[in-house]
């Protein structure tokens, strides 16, 4: 397609300026994050709602998830928004070699993240806390306790019922909400993985980085969902076993 | 009005509240028919009277007029503030059923209506009850969501597994109506239609004299009680292993964690159910289930001679001191 | 239509620049994908409509001896969801807009033109999705997929069903994404907010209920797959879940969804009123404002479709004064239309003839809906035929008009050929015609309480259905006539003037049809919007 811009490298012939075609990406990128907010937002409410129907068997069943890999992993995210925003800069100052280190940090640091998380999905599939036929609530002692300090009584076949099938909703909703973070995450490695190329290329600078930039604020979001996701997920209520 | 009576155009008016839904209707026709007629007429009008009469003619230019734009933004607004302020008026009409309503109960399920008269008739499908007689349906669902729609009494309300809705008529014309399934149901949701037969009070009376009684509510709820051992633990004296049946008709009930709940159908429900969910203060939980042991239908009898029960205690007298002990906490 | 003068056809044009089957599938020029769209759409039109037929077929007589109940409800559930999904949500914006949005606001192309055939791509998986489902054996769960049927009881296919729906949203998500940033960075030099036109305006507000109320009904329509597919249990009352949020969270986005079909037409209707009666519109920023108060209000009135739902009394207050809100800035946008063709110079034209159906429909269609949004009637009306008639009358009366006055006045600028004048507005006054008899029956038929969804009816309905079925008949052929003469125009029309309404607006300052990159110099905005004078008409001429 012939265009009187040509001769500009990275300049979409639509546009007039890369000033325009910067602040369309960057707009674009704010309304697919406003999107990605209302997606998970349903999920979220269906969340709350439930937790607030069920707070007991909630805050006993959460005390399943394993703090110590959630705590990990959120400080692998914080750690991996740093390196991505270290990568945007680079790109903006044009630092082949930079915008590179700092994209395969951010890569190891996704990968150490899903990795953590499939071995917390794996622990969830041999405790048989993965919703379905072989989802069976095993409760410990001190749980036991926890849930009888509350008037429910599982050694009552309804009160169990009741107990293990808001359990299981519980993971259900665990498990669509992570899941669907973790398909975030997936994608944001893919993407990491589709722009290493032209980045050691050298095809990033003042006027072309929207890329890196947009992918940067994408990868910022989905860390930001697990920063809602682990305190809601892992630490509400998680002292009442305890108590 | 009586000009529809003929045409199939209106239905039948049956109840109480058919005319109040009838007269805000009438009165939404009227404004919409207003102001449709209104926009066409004009907007026919100009379009003849500035019919473009030369290929380069133009229209004359004209300012916004701040206070016309005002002006029709204003009168909209107030007409539909009054259409809503109505609304929820007959609405709430509607939806109060009379404190001295009889209670009937009804379970839809894939694709039948099943009613239970207080007297104990059952019926699948044919509804009879007394004209002039406020009649309050409980109802629940066994399956999907349903919906119970009585186009000649102007009432609807959609029926749910799982839980309690109600709504309630008075029936004011002795004839047959449609009850209709509103909420699409599945395959045969078109065929769960019932009729609704309204007859004068003696002939109820007669009709009720001429079927086999049935059980009352009441009457198949106390021999749940009896047969479902219920009574080995609910005796109602002091050393009773159960609580007190008493005071549940809508009643406070003290829990052993302190709080206290309003003793509705829900509360009854589930203390069928899920007995371990609430646990009455001072009683141990000792109740087991009744998830799957009862149907539906039992589990509204139950709740209906549950509500019973507490008359029969308290006009005995035998109020045993641990019902006085939460007689005493239902009033502090 | 005049005729076509020296001054006209472009030999170069976005139609000639290729016409391999390649150069259509792999284009990124924002007018070949309106023109993709407009096909697509036109086929699951055809396709819906049979479906349609169908159902006035069955309901011509009350026992329902025309098919199996399970076939019936598999009918009005693929015309549901093929209608809505897959025509009416896209119909004005994935065509018209994408068409005209780039060429209103003097842009060579809309912002990111690869994720604009991404969309359509996109698009076309859903469809293959919902087809799958139509072959394999259909659907009975009604287009809103209400649990706990669809989830537990359900015996068709609701999953390639709902996978269809949930691919499709994103192709509406990032159609909507791309108009946002279109409309805010791709504007002309001096085009500043208050100069564009309201089919702009229109389409922006939209494209706002694209962004933010697609994902919501997503992720819902995920929740049922999987509880269908891994028995989760969030809608199932069985283990503590509720249908009924379900239906909150369903309408989250549906009830604004119906706004997503019906501001587009209106921006339409605007432009049309507004060129026809060569007149500047009435109360233009008033115009401009309503729309986005449409928008916006729409997001906060879901709950009037659950008045009888159990929801509770006060839900149900609120939710009906939000509804009636939505009705001022409505009625804002009728009488202004009004007032434009008042001292206006108006022209019989068929856009015309549509824009003044529009009028008449919506005004019927939205003053029913305050009346559904009235709690005291809704308790009679809701889930009858009332319904079904008021919605028909704002989606089809109102949508599906306004799409048509669109079509034929965008015409020469998409085709750049000629209509049969004639016969295009004996098809406006058919489809008219037809119209009002398939569906002003249908609100006698609600409030005397027939149900909707019902298969057989009692005996005392058939006269209203029968003759709502013989409208229906006479709307078919409304349809049909269009269909046929604007692909005889397509190829064997004649070529027509680059402005033969003498409009002003930017797409009317370049060629019909205009060339790949819209303008051979992006033009700068001086003057007013709808700028119409004699003045203006001696230097476009």
């Amino acid at each position: 397609m012939s265009s009187s811009h040509a001769h500009a490298p990275g300049l979409a012939h639509h546009f007039d300026s890369y000033e325009q075609q910067r602040q369309s990406a960057s707009l674009g990128m704010w309304l697919f994050v406003a999107q990605e907010i209302m997606f998970f937002g349903g999920l979220f409410t269906a969340y709350l709602i439930y937790r607030l129907m069920n707070p007991v068997v909630f805050a006993v069943a959460s005390s399943e998830l394993e703090i110590k890999w959630g705590a990990l992993n959120t400080g692998v995210l914080i750690l991996s928004s740093l390196t991505m925003a270290l990568a945007v800069r680079m790109a903006q100052l044009g630092k082949r070699k930079a915008i590179v280190g700092f994209l395969c940090l951010t890569l190891l640091l996704g990968l150490t993240f899903v990795g953590v998380k499939a071995i917390e999905y794996t622990n969830k599939w041999h405790h048989h806390l993965v919703p379905g036929e072989h989802f069976s609530f095993h409760l410990s002692p001190t749980e036991i306790g926890a849930l009888q300090s509350h008037g429910i009584d599982v050694s009552d076949p309804a009160q169990a019922y009741y107990v293990q099938s808001r359990a299981e909703m519980f993971f259900s909703l665990y498990f669509a909400m992570t899941g669907l973070h973790a398909l975030h995450m997936l994608i944001g490695i893919g993407l990491i993985l589709y722009i290493l190329r032209p980045a050691w290329k050298g095809r990033f600078n003042l006027d072309n980085h929207n890329f890196v930039e947009g992918f940067g604020l994408y990868w910022h979001f989905v860390d930001i969902v697990w920063i809602f996701l682990f305190p809601l997920l892992y630490l509400l209520g998680r002292h009442l076993p305890h108590a | 009005m009586e000009l529809f009576k003929h045409l199939p155009l209106f239905p039948e008016s049956a109840s109480t509240v058919a005319g109040k839904v009838d007269a805000i209707y009438f009165f939404g026709i009227f404004l919409s028919a207003f102001f449709s007629l209104l926009i066409a007429v004009l907007v026919v009008a100009f379009a003849v009277k500035f019919r473009r009469r030369h290929p380069d003619a133009y229209g004359v230019p004209e300012k916004t007029s701040t206070p016309l734009e005002l002006t029709w933004s204003i009168i909209p607004l107030l007409i539909s503030l009054f259409l809503f302020g109505w609304g929820v008026k007959v609405f709430i009409e509607v939806n109060q059923a009379p404190s001295n309503a009889i209670e009937y109960t009804a379970v839809g399920k894939q694709w039948m209506w099943k009613f239970k008269h207080p007297e104990g008739n059952r019926e699948i499908n044919d509804l009879h009850v007394p004209m002039g007689t406020p009649i309050r349906m409980k109802m629940t669902s066994e399956d999907v969501i349903h919906s119970f729609f009585i186009p000649a009494f102007r009432i609807k309300r959609d029926v749910l597994p799982g839980r309690y809705s109600e709504v309630w008529f008075e029936a004011t014309k002795p004839g047959v109506y449609h009850l209709f399934c509103a909420e699409f149901c599945g395959a045969e949701h078109s065929r769960m239609i019932g009729s609704v037969h309204v007859m004068e009070p003696a002939a109820y009376e007669a009709w009720l004299q001429g079927k086999e009684p049935g059980q009352t509510a009441v009457a198949s709820g106390e021999e749940l009680f009896k047969s479902l051992a219920c009574i080995t633990c609910h005796r109602g004296d002091a050393g009773s292993r159960g609580p007190i049946l008493a005071n549940l008709d809508g009643g406070e009930v003290e829990l052993a964690n302190g709080q206290v709940v309003k003793s509705d159908d829900a509360y009854l429900r589930e203390s069928i159910l899920n007995p371990r969910a609430k646990i009455v203060k001072g009683y141990e939980p000792l109740m087991p289930s009744y998830q799957g042991q009862v149907t539906e239908e039992q589990i509204l009898s139950l709740i209906r001679y549950l509500k019973e029960i507490n008359q029969k205690v308290a006009d005995a007298g035998d109020a045993t001191p641990a019902a006085e002990t939460q007689t005493a906490a239902n009033e502090g | 239509m005049s005729e076509a003068t020296s001054t006209g056809y472009p030999e170069e044009n976005y139609l000639t620049q290729g016409s391999t089957l390649k150069s259509w599938l792999l284009t990124t020029d924002h007018k070949r994908i309106g023109v993709l769209y407009l096909l697509t759409i036109s086929v699951f039109f055809l396709l819906g409509g049979l479906f349609a037929a169908g159902i006035r077929l069955e309901l011509a007589t009350p026992q329902g001896d025309l098919v199996q109940p399970e076939t019936y409800n598999r009918m009005f559930t693929m015309h549901g969801i093929l209608m809505i999904f897959f025509f009416l949500i896209p119909s004005i914006p994935a065509t018209l807009g994408n068409f005209l949005i780039p060429l209103q606001i003097g842009a060579k192309d809309v912002a990111f033109p690869r994720l604009n055939l991404a969309s359509w791509y996109i698009f076309v998986i859903g469809g293959c999705f919902t087809l799958w489902a139509l072959v394999s054996g259909g659907v009975d769960t009604g287009w809103t997929f209400y649990t706990p049927f669809s989830t537990l009881f359900s015996n068709s296919h609701v999953l390639p069903a709902a996978l269809g729906v949930f691919i499709t949203g994103f192709s509406s998500i990032l159609t909507g994404l791309n108009f946002i940033v279109t409309i805010h960075r791709m504007r002309a030099p001096g085009l500043t907010w208050f100069k564009l036109p309201l089919f702009i305006w229109s389409h922006y507000a939209t494209s706002l209920i694209q962004v933010l109320g697609t994902p919501v009904v997503a992720i819902t329509i995920v929740l049922v797959a999987f509880e269908r597919v891994f028995h989760l249990g969030i809608f199932d009352p069985s283990v503590g879940g509720d249908p009924v949020l379900f239906q909150h969270l369903f309408w989250f986005y549906s009830h604004p969804a119906v706004y997503i079909m019906i501001l587009p037409g209106m921006g339409v209707i605007s432009e049309v009123v507004a060129t026809f009666s060569r007149k500047r519109i009435f109360g233009y920023k008033f115009m401009a404002f309503a729309v986005l108060a449409i928008a916006v209000l729409g997001f906060f009135v879901w709950g009037h479709h659950m008045f009888v739902s159990t929801q509770s009394v006060y839900a149900g207050t609120v939710f009906s004064v939000l509804t009636m809100l939505v009705a001022i800035p409505s009625a804002v946008k009728v009488f202004n239309w009004t007032a434009t063709m008042y001292n206006g110079a108006v022209s019989w034209d068929t856009p015309m003839l549509y824009a003044i159906g529009f009028i008449g429909l919506f005004t019927i269609g939205g003053l029913t809906g305050v009346m559904l949004g009235t709690m005291g009637i809704d308790i009679h009306v809701h889930d009858t035929y009332f319904v079904v008639a008021h919605f028909h009358y704002v989606m089809v009366g109102g949508a599906i008009m306004a799409f048509l006055a669109g079509i034929h006045y965008w015409w020469p600028k998409i085709a750049g050929k000629t209509y049969p004048v004639f016969w295009s507005k004996l098809a406006a006054l058919i489809v008219f015609i037809g119209f009002n008899l398939t569906f002003f029956p249908q609100f006698l038929l609600g409030y005397m309480g027939m149900p909707r969804r019902y298969h057989a009816y009692p005996e005392e309905f058939q006269v209203l259905n029968v003759l709502s079925s013989a409208g229906a008949t006479v709307l078919g052929v409304g349809y049909l006539l269009p269909v046929i003469y604007l692909t005889y125009s397509f190829f064997f029309g004649a070529r027509c003037a680059q402005n033969p309404w003498g409009a002003v607006g930017l797409e009317w300052e370049t060629t019909s049809p205009p060339p790949t990159l819209n303008f051979d110099e992006i033009p700068t905005v001086t003057g007013e919007v709808y700028d119409y004078s004699p003045k203006k008409e001696a230097q476009v001429v």
